[in-house]
């Protein structure tokens, strides 16, 4: 700021006059202006915590946070929820066979089927999800191994996918979705029998809307923008190496191949936590009666995800939801502890108010 | 005496070389325009090291290019860049920090692909934008300098131009060495120039330094000595001389050298020949000189120190803490590799795993490194470039109050120094300066003693007390009306008339203005209308009016009054000849001044005079005992006395004497109504005297009330006027300048009356009292001298303990053989080119001895105005307020005394000895006595200690093996008081306790003797007042008034401390908590260096969202009002003690931090546990929750809300909003893989979502308020009751803090009840000799 007694100078110039010949000093004055803001008297709101300022804002918090704690325990309570482990490690399970056999790219799939019974009827619409326990799908650099350019339908990094994607990006040709999420691309399918009468009746799974809308719609992309026709798009790639078939095969329905396959986003949003779960049907409800009703139950699963090599877990859930999503009751209770807590600290500050209240104020006390 | 101007640069260099503490960084030369030619010589000069100057359009055309070539030319160049190398070298030196290094670092390790975490670019992000600012910042501060060089460059000057055998103008950049330079007045002086012409007649010229140090009196330089007297013409052409002088250098106050005339004959040229560059000519006509330092070879340039750097305490604390944070970085992320290495041994090519061949192990390094980027704001880094905006909003603050507006000086204070604003606030020792810093530095002559008798002046007394009140009005005058301040060259010059019509042969050009031109005469240096205006003593006047009356030669029976007279009219005299006053005339319609009529004109009684002087001539008077009062009428029995004189000349009509002091009433009127911006003619005017010191100048006006009028002065001649006989001149032999060592100054006059070789000192007692003897070859009269001795002495104790400063007055006669003998050696001293100050001192100190005292003087130096107050408040405040002065022990106990340093109740410790054993001794002693008188609580608590100690015992007691006994001496005083110490002294003292008891220190002090205290000071604060800009030049804050530190420290000193501290330890906190929100979840991203949140937030979490409010609460932050912090000093003391920044409070922080960063990712975490969120949606709560959170911490931890805090806390959440809300609009592809697309618009609907970021930021912000209002509620810090203070209304605010005062006083030791002894009020000087007990050695 002053490198030089020059510039000093010319800062004190008030001192000893402006040297420059023929330059007087300037006439003003160097008093600084009486304002608020130079003079640091802005109006100010001096909030100091006392037991007695804060008093009223405890019992406020107690106020407030014990009904929505209500609130949000008894939504979490309604949600009627169900969870199934099929991963099959224990010999008693009906998996046990099909786990053993752990391989990418089984040719002959094996199935297995689990029985379950739901004590209480489901109603409204029901969200299914497989879930996996101990899949790491946050790892850095598994998050990093995907191409957003070639999901986004880019034609270019189509051919030449990104480099995050090594080593899953080439394979001879270059791979289609590239990278190491997509490879691992969840691959057991899923479906529900209910029992009734001793027949196996086949439920409905809706395979719509189990993305975002976002994602489906503007992140997502199948190249050339043509849904329909989808192989010669893709001819000049080649499938990720662990999959059995190639991406344009996914499913049959044009809306759901390729790119925009709602399984395959619904996977490549990757996962926060290792022990997760991933939307797979919706059950769709039908009239009044309950989606799922009381009874008896059989999940059929096409077993191809291996799990053993990290000790995962494969689950299956069924699940109601509410505004607040899914089951959930911890907020419920964290609320109505913290609404307590706060209530009860707001009669200790009381006391402490009314006891000590005026020690701050007083002078008389030597601290 | 304690005016060192001289000494102050060889002060500097003596800092300067000496290495000192790691963080003073010696001054930077400026910074080298070239790379060649600026390394600087040593300043001890290295014989050889000399360069040669010729004339460039001189006889020697191809010798000059050949010498020149070397030299620099007068262009300068003070900015640091230019604009091709701007970007190179301002980023090589910003990569000299340790911080944008480490920056560096990281950005250099994302490149490594085995570690990379986010993306390169973004890495690089914090780096670009900390160096762009700072770059900006350099920047624009580079192109004001070389505006400012520009300006410089260009100015013009007439040089002499081979070509047009003329002087023609060119611009300054254009000088060369040996070019010759003419200057008319009022011009700056452009280089360094050897002065060889001016058309003063005797080859003097005046130049003002004011734009080197600020000192506005005029100096005095000289020809080359034998040119004037040849008549020199300035032709170029035939300017063979050549000039041998030293190397440049920065010692403005020495120029060695010679000039080597065509004949080989050789003139010493010395500091008196040189006319340095940017000072301006004044009082001259036109004046010619030949350059032999340009441009950056300058001594003003060379002076231009680079900016001090001084770290601050608490940014030493800082540093402290960071590197804590580096050993936190350094765990978490070894906690993350070792982690990572386990996590990965206990896989088997998992799914979710990149096949690659690294070992656990070195996969584990790996993540070592990877996670040092990821948690790399964990340093903060952002803090160093906070703390530096912060610190200039700090300053614009304090610069901009009001209340240390100076409406005289139209000054504020001067933020020179703008990294230490918080050492302000922890200030716990203060060393004051006393003259000029404590006291006005107005001298103000109060009364005299001569030849043993006392004067005591009580008329001047009243009068002093008088304008006491008047004086401050006057000094209120607003600064609107005084302006433009009057300068000195405006009555002095005027060239256009004075260029053809006049010879400049009267001495006093002030004369030569017209009518027409009239501008406002000057307000002139050190004399106000209170130290011009001397009443003068009855009797001294009348004895001296003796003198002019016809009876004179009646006198001649009693010898006694007759040399009394001698004695006095001599003092006189040398009141007013011994000083290198500047006399100028203010214009005036009348020519009534013609001087060198005067010597034609004697009056008829001169004869008499000699006869008198001659007769009772000072060697040769008979024993006569003034103190032998019954046979003496002129003992000390002055009322006696008065009463013989007034009876034997009562048929005299009253001397016109009194006419003339009277008469020059209308003339201080006049000059007060000239201030008051009227510019009114009189007609009658008084010379104007310019004073180096303001002793000399009081002295000179005291010479001036009793009639010996210093009238004018020219290098060879005074004229004065002596009462009864009109204009004397007295032939001025020699002056023997003042200095530091010597303490005294000499002038060498022929007698005016008696034609004798004179030699008149003035000086500090201490050293005249050695000098002084009988004169020899005198048997009878040591008696007499050694009464006169002992009643001076005895005076001199009065003056000094009335708080007076003394200056004793002595002369010596010479013989003329005696002279001549004299004057050859110190002719030879004078043309000697080497050692010759050496040889001058050796000189001067043999020509004063055997001196005759002929009396002794006091001069008042009022108290500044609420320094009582000041001080107390500062005792308050818990500061120990120490006096370091060169003054007489005397004088500074009682200063202290007046400006309740010392109260009655305090017991006095003097330490006085001559010993370093006794010293020791003594040490031990006075421990002793502090030991004993300290039976317990109680009364006894009260009484405190002050030490009083003198310079030479501070020799003793500073050295290797004392100081540890001092200090535990001083530790117990309440106050110490160093007098008789030198400037060494006081910068060893300031050391010592700095370093020794680890103390904040701040140095106060007004003059150059001061600038080395000031420098060594962890704060130093210069008085800009009468004492010139040194002090100023070298303090880190500058303030027109002592009163003005009060607020300076209690109030911004306070708020500075408070809020940097608090902003610091929030910075940690906000960085600790944040950044272990990305730890906690490697817990469950297997160590993989994983963040969930998107990078660009990451990044711009602390660089845009929360960045703004802590500084914003850095610069605005207010804990207590001004007002309330006024009043209760003891408030200070929170800041002294760190109490904001304590290393637990650190701790204490950071656990808080951590805390909170449990919270906010845990509540998260369980509330979305097992659900199907996604990495970076499971981000959105966690971050919005650390934002609020980040944020009303803020709002706890700071003390007020404005609107402007509301608009920066508010604007930063919503910039947080809208920011990731676009993000996450527009970002389609961008950004992989944290691609944000979707995510935060459907969190950010979602009530759970808000849900979780008031359960989290509501819990983790719980036990922090808890906290602060139990505390505040169960027992309220000091400050915090100050702030409940704040919220009373104002008459029960009051009562309060009396009443909390009072309490206080009973608690607190170092508390005492406020003096409220009507006599101790501020302006007077009260003895305590109450209680006070000495303890002498």
């Amino acid at each position: 700021m002053m490198a030089s007694s020059y510039n000093a100078k010319e800062e004190d110039g008030h001192l000893s006059g402006t040297p420059g010949p023929g330059v007087v000093g300037a006439d003003t004055s160097k008093k600084p202006d009486n304002t608020a803001f130079k003079q640091q008297r802005l109006p100010a709101w001096q909030p100091i915590l006392t037991a007695g300022t804060v008093l009223p804002a405890f019992f406020a918090i107690g106020v407030i946070f014990i009904p929505i704690g209500i609130g949000l325990y008894v939504t979490s309570n309604n949600i009627r929820e169900f969870e199934i482990d099929y991963t099959g490690l224990e010999a008693s399970s009906p998996c046990f066979n099909c786990s053993q056999s752990y391989s990418w790219n089984n040719t002959k799939p094996c199935t297995c089927s689990v029985s379950f019974t739901l004590d209480q009827a489901f109603e409204g619409n029901v969200f299914m999800y497989y879930g996996l326990s101990n899949f790491y799908q946050n790892h850095r650099r598994y998050v990093k191994s995907r191409d957003d350019r070639q999901l986004n339908g880019d034609t270019s990094a189509l051919k030449d996918p990104s480099k995050e994607c090594e080593p899953y990006r080439k394979n001879v040709k270059p791979i289609a979705p590239c990278g190491a999420i997509a490879n691992s691309l969840f691959n057991d399918t899923l479906a529900l029998y209910i029992s009734s009468n001793g027949t196996q009746i086949e439920i409905p799974l809706s395979k719509k809307g189990i993305a975002w809308w976002t994602d489906k719609h503007v992140k997502f992309r199948n190249p050339g923008g043509n849904n329909s026709n989808l192989a010669p798009v893709f001819k000049d790639t080649t499938k990720p190496v662990n999959w059995a078939k190639p991406v344009y095969e996914l499913d049959t329905d044009p809306e759901n191949n390729g790119f925009i396959n709602e399984d395959f986003i619904v996977w490549m949003r990757t996962a926060a936590l290792p022990t997760f779960r991933k939307l797979y049907r919706i059950i769709q409800k039908k009239g009044m009666t309950p989606t799922l009703p009381r009874g008896n139950y059989t999940l059929l699963i096409t077993y191809n995800y291996p799990v053993h090599s990290f000790e995962g877990r494969k689950r299956m859930i069924l699940s109601t939801i509410s505004w607040m999503g899914g089951k959930n009751p911890f907020l419920g209770i964290a609320y109505i502890t913290v609404g307590s807590v706060c209530f009860f600290l707001g009669v200790v500050l009381f006391i402490i108010h009314h006891k000590y209240g005026n020690r701050g104020n007083s002078s008389d006390i030597p601290s | 005496m304690e005016r060192l101007r001289q000494a102050q640069l060889q002060w500097q260099q003596l800092l300067s070389s000496e290495s000192g503490r790691g963080w003073y960084m010696p001054p930077v030369a400026i910074p080298p325009k070239s790379a060649s030619g600026s390394t600087d010589p040593p300043v001890h000069k290295i014989p050889g090291k000399r360069r040669t100057v010729i004339a460039r359009h001189g006889p020697y055309q191809s010798e000059y290019h050949g010498i020149s070539k070397g030299y620099q030319g007068n262009s300068i160049r003070t900015t640091k860049y230019t604009l091709i190398s701007f970007i190179p070298i301002n980023l090589f030196e910003q990569f000299h920090r340790a911080a944008n290094l480490y920056f560096l670092f990281l950005v250099v390790l994302n490149w490594v692909p085995v570690v990379e975490a986010f993306q390169k670019e973004i890495t690089m992000i914090p780096l670009v934008v900390v160096l762009t600012v700072i770059a900006f910042k350099d920047a624009l501060e580079d192109y004001r300098r070389y505006r400012f060089d520009k300006k410089i460059n260009n100015l013009v000057a007439k040089v002499y131009s081979g070509k047009q055998q003329g002087y023609v103008d060119q611009r300054w950049k254009d000088v060369r060495v040996g070019d010759f330079v003419r200057l008319s007045c009022n011009e700056i002086i452009p280089a360094d120039m050897v002065l060889l012409y001016s058309s003063e007649p005797d080859g003097m010229c005046h130049i003002e330094t004011a734009n080197l140090d600020g000192e506005t009196n005029l100096k005095q330089r000289q020809v080359v000595r034998g040119l004037a007297d040849q008549g020199f013409e300035m032709t170029p052409e035939k300017f063979t001389s050549r000039i041998e002088c030293e190397s440049p250098n920065n010692d403005l106050s020495r120029f060695r050298g010679f000039m080597e005339h065509s004949n080989k004959m050789r003139v010493g040229l010395h500091n008196e020949n040189l006319l340095l560059r940017s000072c301006t000519i004044r009082n001259t006509e036109e004046v010619v000189g030949i350059v032999v330092y340009a441009g950056h070879e300058t001594k003003s340039m060379k002076n231009n120190g680079g900016l001090r750097y001084k770290r601050s305490k608490l940014e030493r604390r800082l540093n402290v803490d960071v590197l804590w944070s580096v050993v936190l970085l350094f765990v978490m992320c070894l906690t993350a590799a070792i982690g990572h290495g386990l996590w990965l041994s206990g896989l088997k090519d998992p799914p979710f795993m990149i096949p690659d061949d690294t070992s656990p192990v070195l996969a584990g390094f790996y993540m070592f490194w990877t996670m040092i980027i990821v948690l790399q704001v964990l340093i903060p880094i952002s803090l160093y470039v906070s703390i530096e905006i912060v610190k200039l909003g700090q300053i614009y603050f304090i610069q901009n109050d009001a209340d240390f507006y100076n409406e005289w000086l139209d000054s504020t204070v001067q933020c020179r120094a703008l990294n230490i604003t918080e050492d302000l606030g922890q200030i716990q020792h203060l060393f004051s300066d006393k003259t000029g810093t404590l006291t006005e530095n107005k001298m103000v002559f109060r009364r005299c003693t001569i030849a043993g008798v006392e004067y005591p002046h009580e008329d001047n007394a009243r009068r002093l007390e008088l304008y006491e009140e008047q004086d401050w009005d006057d000094e209120a005058l607003p600064a609107s009306l005084r302006k433009p301040r009057p300068r000195m060259q405006s009555l002095s010059c005027n060239s256009a008339t004075s260029m053809n019509s006049h010879t400049p042969c009267d001495p006093e050009p002030g004369h030569q203005g017209d009518p027409q031109d009239t501008p406002s005469p000057r307000h002139a240096a050190f004399s106000s209308r209170m130290e011009k205006e001397v009443l003068p003593d009855p009797l001294l006047l009348l004895k001296l009016n003796t003198l002019s009356s016809p009876e004179l030669p009646l006198l001649d029976g009693g010898g006694d009054a007759s040399l009394e007279i001698t004695y006095i009219v001599d003092f006189f005299l040398a009141l007013a000849v011994c000083n290198t006053v500047v006399v100028s005339v203010p214009q005036q319609k009348q020519h009534t001044l013609q001087i060198p009529d005067v010597p034609r004109t004697p009056l008829k009684s001169l004869e008499d005079l000699k006869l008198l002087f001659q007769r009772f001539g000072i060697p040769r008077f008979t024993s006569i005992s003034p103190s032998g009062a019954e046979t003496s009428p002129g003992g000390n029995n002055p009322t006696r006395f008065a009463q013989r004189i007034f009876s034997r000349t009562s048929a005299v009509p009253p001397p016109s004497m009194w006419m003339d002091a009277r008469g020059e009433e209308p003339q201080a009127a006049g000059s007060r109504a000239e201030q008051a911006g009227g510019g009114a003619e009189w007609v009658e005017v008084g010379p104007v005297y310019e004073a180096e010191s303001p002793d000399e100048a009081a002295l000179v006006h005291a010479a001036r009330a009793y009639g010996c009028t210093l009238r004018a002065r020219t290098s060879g001649q005074l004229v004065t006027e002596l009462p009864g006989i009109g204009r004397l001149p007295v032939p001025l032999l020699h002056v023997l300048p003042f200095d530091s060592t010597r303490k005294r100054m000499s002038v060498v006059v022929r007698h005016p009356l008696t034609g004798e070789v004179v030699v008149y000192t003035k000086g500090a007692d201490s050293v005249i009292m050695d000098l002084v003897a009988p004169p020899k070859g005198d048997a009878q009269t040591p008696e007499k001298h050694r009464d006169i001795r002992g009643e001076t002495q005895r005076f001199l104790d009065e003056y000094a303990r009335e708080g007076l400063r003394t200056l004793c007055i002595a002369k010596k006669v010479l013989e003329e053989e005696e002279y001549e003998t004299w004057l050859k050696h110190h002719v030879f001293a004078e043309t000697s080119i080497e050692n010759r100050e050496e040889l001058l001192m050796e000189s001067a100190q043999k020509l004063e001895t055997g001196l005759t005292l002929l009396g002794a003087t006091g001069i008042m130096d009022r108290l500044q105005e609420d320094v009582p107050e000041t001080i107390e408040a500062l005792q308050q405040a818990g500061i120990r307020v120490w006096i370091l002065t060169g003054d007489k022990q005397e004088t500074a106990v009682n200063i202290a005394c007046a400006c309740r340093l010392l109260r009655h109740s305090d017991r006095l410790l003097t330490a006085n000895c001559s010993s370093k054993e006794a010293c020791e001794v003594l040490l031990a002693d006075l421990r002793a006595v502090i030991h004993s008188s300290r039976p317990g609580p109680g009364l006894e608590e009260k009484a405190g200690f002050t030490l009083v100690i003198d310079g030479q015992t501070l020799d003793w007691a500073v050295q290797d093996g004392l100081e540890e006994a001092f200090l535990e001496l001083t530790q117990q005083c309440r106050a110490v008081i160093c007098c008789r110490s030198t400037p060494l002294q006081k910068s060893q003292v300031v050391r010592l306790v700095r370093d020794r008891l680890g103390v904040t220190t701040l140095a106060i002090g007004d003059g150059a003797n001061d600038v080395s205290m000031i420098q060594v000071a962890d704060v130093g604060v210069g008085i800009s007042g009468q004492e010139g800009m040194q002090a100023v030049m070298s303090s880190d804050f500058a303030v027109s008034r002592f009163k003005h530190l009060r607020k300076l420290l209690l109030v911004h000193g306070h708020w500075c401390y408070t809020r940097l501290a608090n902003m610091t330890l929030y910075f940690f906190y906000k960085n600790v908590a944040y950044v272990n929100l990305l730890f906690w979840y490697q817990f469950y991203c297997g160590f993989s260096g994983a963040t969930m949140t998107n990078y660009w937030v990451l990044i711009f979490f602390n660089l845009l969202f929360t960045s703004a409010p802590p500084i914003i609460y850095g610069i605005l932050d207010k804990d207590v009002s001004a007002d309330t912090l006024l009043q209760l000093p003891e408030l200070y003391q929170a800041g002294q003690n760190s109490q904001a920044y304590l290393p637990s409070m650190f701790w204490f922080t950071m656990l808080d931090a951590l805390y909170q960063s449990l919270i906010c990712f845990f509540i998260p975490y369980l509330a979305y546990a097992g659900s199907d969120i996604s990495v970076f949606s499971f981000g959105t709560p966690i971050n919005t929750s650390a934002l609020f959170i980040i944020l009303l911490h803020q709002v706890i931890e700071g003390h007020t809300m404005t609107w402007l805090h509301g608009v920066v806390l508010l604007g930063s959440a919503l910039f947080y909003f809208a920011f990731t809300l676009v993000f996450s609009v527009i970002c389609v592809t961008c950004n992989s893989p944290a691609n944000p697309l979707g995510i935060e618009t459907r969190y950010m609907s979602d009530p759970v979502f808000y849900c979780v970021c008031a359960l989290t930021t509501l819990l983790a912000l719980l036990p922090r308020v808890l906290y602060r209002c139990v505390r505040n509620s169960l027992c309220p810090s000091d400050i915090v009751r100050g702030s409940l203070l704040d919220k009373l209304g104002l008459d029960e605010r009051h009562a309060r803090i009396q009443n909390w005062r009072d309490g206080r006083t009973h608690a607190g030791p170092l508390l005492t009840t406020t003096v409220t002894d009507p006599t101790l009020t501020g302006g007077h000087f009260t003895v305590c000799s109450a209680n006070t007990r000495s303890v002498l050695s």
